[in-house]
């Protein structure tokens, strides 16, 4: 059984702007947002896994997307260093929840930026890992260090798609969904040599933040508006389970944004 | 060029940042030379490269390794020169780095200094207090001067081959032996004398007293009367030769009409004694003494002359210097502004000079001796031309091209 990290959008709102979906001008409506977060909560809770909440924050809006709280493979949990002083905030309160559940805290040196599952996906036994926008490549070198595994560094080059996981999610069996136009032309070739299979996202379904999805075993959980999508899925034999993201999307983030794995890997 | 050296670790190779990072340098015009590069074994090892960087400007550099950063690549940490103190006056302490004639850099307190002049077979003196380095010579060198020893903290940046098809030098930049065409050769050459001129460049002849023998002076007059030389570096028995075939037709007793001219073998002597009388070459000129040939051309025409002795000189005639070490220093500090040197019929004589050349400096050397001509060249690898012939025809069809191209004010107009 999988176990997973959430946490409620008590506080969630667009109150600052640090990407090209956020406009406070436009700002999320706060009761949608939770309704859009409990189907969440209420669809993942039906599949095999388990959820933990961490305590939502006054003034820490973007605590919501857990899976920016950092990195977890076996009873490690190496905390995120966030590139805007926005969201610095939070990396000590999930770094405190991860500690008093028995997860062994490994920090990276202060000057690195590393955005944790947001930029840091295994597919098998690599950990690719995006950089540029959030992530720093030298954090790569960090992570690779304490967790000892091939770690594969993409160039994201849209900063619509500025973490790895609103453009890239590996599959269990081997294949990864993608939007190769999110990755420069070495990225694309090394995802190409390290991925046995791939399946490409139009732009349009890219869009509605398709690639974000949260893989259960045969189940995926994503945002809707992927129809093309999700019926390649369904010939590759997953179940899809689609789900309106229209608030978070706002924030550029959707369901595996909303999601952290305990750990991604053992 | 400038240079730096980065390193790249981590997953280079899978992630293919090693071969992006190499793409960009080349696709920012700049240039790299991998010096190390460790590729890991297993499937979780990680790799290690280590590359120097090197692009035309300081800022064009600093431009590209930000961006390069962006991908990983560190700056690698230099370390600075070791120093010790020169144990006696004309003493280098051991081990002390010895120069070539490209330009170097030398890092102290965390800095670099460019070292000048660039100038081969010297040590490096540094001054801390005023963060300068000099390439000194035994001479220079006191009893406690700070002298670069062993290799660290040194960066050498070789004149880079250009790509420019425009400049001669660059792109013949070969000997041309005695059975291969000239003509083509030599026309772009007046044309790059011509260039030189209106850039403000400064042309400087080292001639042997071939030049005279041969009957090539007259065309040497010519490059002088066209304003074509601004310093003659020769030896002793050149200006004599010169001078004693002004004064009596002759040199070394034999004119360019009969092999032996009656009396002849004294004509040298005569030569010599009458420039002693007068005073020296300019003292002769002044007194319409000497009114003609090479160095009657080089006095008009305000031609620094600098003449130097040798073990067989008779005389010598005044304005020769004849320590050696003191003949060092000022040819040095004549060559320090020169662009452009035509090493003419003497190979030790130009070899001298061409050690004592900036790598920058454009050279031509002319002899009929091919070995003569690699030797000369050899030192400006990526600024010379050779040419095997003999010097007589090579000056005439220069100095025509030249006056037929007409004065330098006049533009750089193609031969017709």
């Amino acid at each position: 059984m999988r176990e997973l990290l959430l946490c409620p959008p008590d506080f969630y709102g667009i109150e600052y702007e640090i990407n090209p979906w956020m406009s406070r001008a436009r700002g999320a409506e706060a009761a949608l947002a939770q309704k859009q977060w409990k189907e969440l909560y209420a669809t993942l809770s039906k599949l095999d896994c388990k959820i933990h909440l961490v305590a939502p924050q006054p003034k820490l809006p973007d605590m919501v997307f857990t899976a920016n709280a950092g990195l977890t493979v076996g009873r490690k949990f190496i905390p995120s260093n966030f590139r805007h002083q926005e969201r610095a905030g939070e990396a000590p309160h999930f770094a405190k929840w991860m500690e008093e559940h028995g997860y062994e805290i490994r920090w990276l040196p202060d000057d690195l930026y590393f955005e944790g599952e947001g930029d840091a996906l295994f597919g098998d036994d690599v950990l690719f890992c995006g950089y540029k926008f959030r992530s720093d490549i030298q954090s790569h070198r960090a992570v690779a260090d304490m967790l000892g595994c091939l770690v594969i560094s993409l160039e994201l080059v849209d900063p619509r798609f500025y973490h790895l996981d609103t453009c890239f999610c590996s599959l269990p069996d081997g294949t990864a969904v993608w939007f190769p136009a999110a990755f420069d032309e070495y990225g694309q070739r090394a995802i190409r040599e390290h991925v046995t299979e791939l399946i490409e996202v139009l732009p349009e379904e890219a869009m509605h933040f398709s690639c974000n999805a949260v893989v259960i075993e045969r189940d995926i959980v994503l945002s809707e508006g992927a129809p093309k999508l999700v019926a390649t899925l369904r010939d590759h034999g997953y179940r899809c389970h689609q789900l309106p993201m229209s608030e978070f999307i706002k924030a550029g983030g959707a369901c595996k944004c909303l999601t952290m794995f305990m750990p991604q890997r053992q | 060029m400038f240079s730096e050296t980065i390193e790249l670790r981590g997953h280079i190779i899978d992630s293919l940042i090693l071969p992006k990072v190499l793409d960009q340098i080349l696709t920012h015009g700049a240039n790299f030379k991998i010096g190390e590069i460790k590729i890991g074994k297993k499937r979780a090892d990680q790799s290690f490269a280590r590359i120097e960087v090197s692009a035309e400007t300081t800022e064009a550099l600093d431009e590209l390794v930000l961006r390069l950063r962006q991908h990983g690549a560190e700056v690698a940490k230099r370390a600075d020169a070791q120093l010790a103190q020169a144990p006696a006056d004309g003493v280098f302490p051991r081990e002390f780095y010895v120069t070539t004639n490209q330009q170097t850099f030398v890092r102290c307190d965390g800095k670099e200094i460019e070292v000048q002049p660039a100038m081969m077979d010297s040590a490096i003196a540094v001054d801390r207090k005023k963060h300068s380095a000099r390439a000194v010579k035994f001479f220079d060198v006191s009893k406690g001067d700070e002298v670069v020893v062993g290799h660290q903290g040194i960066r050498v940046v070789p004149v880079q081959r250009s790509t420019s098809r425009t400049d001669l030098f660059q792109f013949i930049n070969t000997t041309i032996d005695a059975d291969e065409p000239k003509s083509a050769i030599i026309r772009e050459l007046a044309r790059e004398l011509q260039r030189a001129r209106r850039a403000k460049g400064k042309v400087a002849i080292v001639a042997g007293p071939a030049i005279v023998r041969t009957g090539a002076g007259e065309h040497l007059v010519r490059l002088i009367e066209l304003r074509y030389v601004d310093r003659l570096f020769a030896g002793n028995s050149f200006a004599v030769y010169d001078v004693e075939r002004a004064l009596f037709g002759t040199s070394l007793g034999m004119n360019l009409d009969l092999a032996f001219a009656r009396g002849g073998h004294e004509n040298h002597m005569r030569a010599i004694n009458a420039i002693r009388e007068a005073g020296g070459i300019s003292a002769a000129v002044q007194k319409k003494i000497l009114t003609g040939g090479i160095m009657h051309a080089c006095v008009r025409r305000h031609v620094d002359i600098v003449l130097t002795g040798s073990i067989r000189d008779e005389g010598p005639i005044p304005g020769v210097t004849i320590d050696v070490v003191e003949a060092q220093k000022v040819m040095r500090e004549k060559l320090a502004d020169v662009t452009h040197v035509l090493l003419l019929a003497t190979i030790q004589h130009s070899l001298a000079v061409a050690s004592m050349l900036a790598p920058t400096v454009k050279t031509v050397c002319v002899d009929i001796d091919p070995s003569a001509v690699e030797r000369a060249v050899e030192h400006q690898p990526l600024q010379s031309i050779g040419l095997v012939t003999d010097v007589e025809p090579f000056l005439q069809e220069l100095a025509d091209c030249i006056a037929d191209s007409g004065p330098v004010a006049a533009g750089d107009r193609k031969r017709q």
